[in-house]
């Protein structure tokens, strides 16, 4: 019999009861919770008289709608009544139905995605799950970690459980090192460009390969984090050194005798040698270039020296038809250079890049250079207090301001533009986040997604820049 | 039966939130699921239905594009609808609050034109529902009177929300949605049968195509059944999960 890979294992150990068609209930040992998505699940625990099975096993902060400019007048303070409503709304909630919450107001908020592992809410061989997602993240610690939607939300609240079907296994390969230069954000893009937006819909896809045994976790949680542009609800990477080294003394990690116990156990979570795949990709790690979105969805990816496609040379007309609606939309015309096209934002933020290492990044190129003038504004987002307090340790929020970035509060931002930060109708952005669809930003916004360096490289330049050149 | 009247936006099938223990589906196939249903939730039943297809020929549309993020700031499940793909719809930009019935339509963006206004099918193209988790954007389709979308693929969370709000995703092969787009273009009110106990569509001459759809989504669809209601008939079930699971990793449990 063949061995298992890491996501049989992760399924396995958390299977309730099987029915006869398949269909497994499947504990969830970690529910994270935002102020967008909860609020009609909450709904229905009060409406159908239900409790929470768990309280605790849930962790709850707001992100999408928090502001990230001053925050001292408080939750009161946030200016749009609709999204004062919803952050109240998740407070009362959290409140009333016992689950922990940090408050807007507290030192840990900050996006969920960057919350859960830095406080070691969510560990090595957990089923996460999140009304978002990006919940894919936490798979960077060899979890099985997924987003759900309201319903499912409910259904976890209401009973610690999901009912799901298993997906096929998927291993990409990244073989080889990267260049320098090169980062998980270029990484994942580049394999969501080889195999495409929908190329992993129906698989759990675990990354591998020296290239990603080489990331840190942070940059792991990058790669995981963009498995769902893939299609893939979950992605995830075996547990290594660096997996124990990261959770050792987070503040919900084991502690005394259970960490010896958890470490016994996470040391398994890895795909046996003889595991069979439903499918394999392998890609050559010293192929992979900075990569800068060109189009309206993540598959619609160059490398740094590359030009604009041009839909003429696509054989598929469903595509063809895509590729001309996205230039359209983005304002560019084919073959155009990549680096040719200048920027009016930048974007330094999400739970794709808003933790230390990518901030680091970003100021080791914004150091000593400063945000030229056709930028009409370059944000530094953190994704949470903490990192947000060990930038500021290292001097990092300095060398950002002294080069004419914004340092903001913590939250998803500009991500998604559900609190005041967005762009305007044709306003062109280099983005450190996971989604350049249309209006993603700001309705008419041109998003293209890039690494931070690549970022706070458009920044100094005004235009897309081969970082490695600067 | 074939091409009787549109249903959609006039009479779904009356919310039955205590149905009898008969329950449709081959109930010899399903002897696990939930036999001793003591509460149903809010779900609709879907059983079979007739309407107008409407075209969205885009590749990869994405759940921005169903309901844009600031309709999003919303507590409750309900209103999404007229702002379901609000940004191809409309020509100003879109504001939760604001008044939609005042607002520049735009004449180009497919679903605003008169021979769909009725539509309760959706026919679209690959990779459909892809980005956010968001639910909203099946609870727009729905507020909006769609049913049924019909596609060559679905992103997986979008997939399964639809399943949890009535909705029926239906895949086909790229030829035959292909073919289908033909001819709701040269064919104004075309209209498409679905038959979920039997899993066929029926075509305006007669034609009958089969699709797949799981057996326990398709068994909860035709009887409106709540999943929540299901989970929590299998109670002990759980707690011995979790007694076993205390033991082999008490760290999960602190």
């Amino acid at each position: 019999m063949a061995g298992k890979t890491l996501y049989d294992k992760l399924w396995e150990q958390h299977v309730v009861r099987t029915q006869d068609d398949g269909t497994c209930l499947l504990y969830i040992d970690r529910q994270l919770i935002h102020e967008v998505t909860s609020p009609q699940a909450f709904e229905g625990l009060r409406l159908a008289g239900r409790k929470p099975w768990r309280p605790t096993a849930n962790l709850a902060t707001p992100d999408h709608n928090v502001p990230t400019t001053d925050r001292s007048g408080g939750v009161a303070g946030i200016r749009d009544p609709v999204s004062r409503l919803q952050v109240e709304t998740l407070d009362k909630n959290c409140a009333e139905f016992a689950i922990p919450e940090f408050r807007m107001d507290d030192p840990r908020q900050g996006i969920v995605h960057v919350v859960g592992p830095e406080e070691g809410a969510t560990l090595p061989g957990m089923t996460v799950v999140c009304g978002d997602s990006h919940t894919s993240t936490h798979g960077a610690l060899g979890a099985l970690a997924h987003g759900i939607g309201t319903s499912e939300v409910e259904h976890v609240l209401a009973t610690q459980c999901l009912l799901q079907s298993k997906s096929k296994n998927m291993r990409v390969v990244i073989d080889g090192r990267v260049g320098s230069g090169v980062t998980a954000k270029d990484i994942v893009l580049a394999i969501i460009g080889e195999i495409g937006t929908a190329g992993g819909t129906g698989y759990a896809i675990e990354f591998a390969g020296q290239a990603i045994a080489d990331l840190s976790i942070e940059g792991r949680m990058t790669v995981c984090n963009m498995a769902i542009e893939a299609g893939a609800r979950a992605g995830m990477v075996a547990v290594d050194d660096k997996t124990i080294d990261y959770v050792k003394g987070r503040p919900l990690a084991p502690t005394a005798g259970q960490w010896q116990q958890a470490v016994a156990a996470w040391r398994e979570l890895r795909s046996d040698g003889d595991a069979v795949f439903d499918h394999e990709v392998l890609i050559d790690a010293a192929s992979i270039q900075p990569q800068i979105t060109w189009g309206t969805s993540p598959e619609m990816v160059v490398s740094v020296g590359g030009r604009v496609p041009d839909p003429a040379q696509e054989s598929d007309p469903v595509k063809a038809e895509g590729m001309l609606r996205a230039l359209e939309y983005m304002g560019l015309k084919a073959n155009t250079p990549i680096c040719d096209i200048a920027v009016d934002k930048v974007f330094i933020g999400s739970c794709t890049n808003s933790r230390i290492e990518d901030l680091r990044a970003a100021a080791a190129v914004a150091r000593g250079r400063k945000v030229v003038d056709n930028i009409k504004q370059a944000l530094v987002v953190p994704g949470s207090g903490p990192v947000k307090q060990q930038a500021e340790d290292e001097g990092l929020d300095k060398v950002f301001v002294a080069a004419g970035f914004e340092w903001r509060e913590p939250g998803c931002s500009m991500c998604l533009a559900m609190n005041a930060d967005r762009l305007e109708s044709g306003e062109r952005c280099a983005s450190t986040s996971n989604r350049n669809f249309e209006g993603r930003q700001g309705q008419g916004g041109r998003t293209h997604l890039v690494s931070p360096a690549m970022a706070a490289a458009a920044a100094v330049m005004g235009r897309f820049v081969d970082v490695r050149e600067l | 039966m074939i091409d009787r009247p549109c249903r959609c936006r006039v009479a779904w099938p009356t919310k039955e939130r205590f149905p009898s223990p008969q329950m449709a589906g081959d109930p010899s196939k399903l002897s696990t699921f939930a036999l001793k249903i003591k509460r149903v939730d809010k779900m609709e039943k879907f059983d079979k239905m007739t309407g107008i297809v409407a075209p969205m020929d885009r590749a990869n549309v994405d759940t921005d594009a169903i309901i844009p993020k600031q309709f999003l700031k919303s507590i409750k499940r309900s209103g999404f609808g007229p702002n379901l793909f609000d940004e191809w719809r409309y020509l100003d930009q879109g504001e939760p609050g604001k008044d939609n019935s005042k607002r520049p339509v735009n004449p180009d963006f497919v679903l605003n034109q008169p021979r769909y206004q009725a539509a309760s099918i959706l026919l679209a193209r690959e990779n459909f529902g892809c980005g956010s988790s968001r639910e909203h954007a099946p609870w727009a389709l729905l507020d909006a009177g769609f049913r049924v979308i019909i596609a060559p693929g679905f992103a997986d969370i979008f997939f399964n929300n639809c399943f949890k709000n009535s909705i029926l995703p239906i895949v086909l092969d790229e030829d035959t949605v292909d073919g289908l787009f033909k001819a709701v273009e040269a064919n104004e009110g075309y209209r498409l049968n679905v038959d979920l106990q039997a899993q066929t569509l029926t075509v305006p001459s007669g034609e009958i195509m089969a699709f797949e759809v799981d057996e326990f989504r398709k068994y909860c669809l035709l009887n409106g059944l709540d999943d929540i209601g299901l989970t929590l008939q299998h109670v002990d079930d759980i707690h011995v999960y979790e007694e076993r699971r205390r033991q082999e990793a008490p760290w999960l449990f602190t």
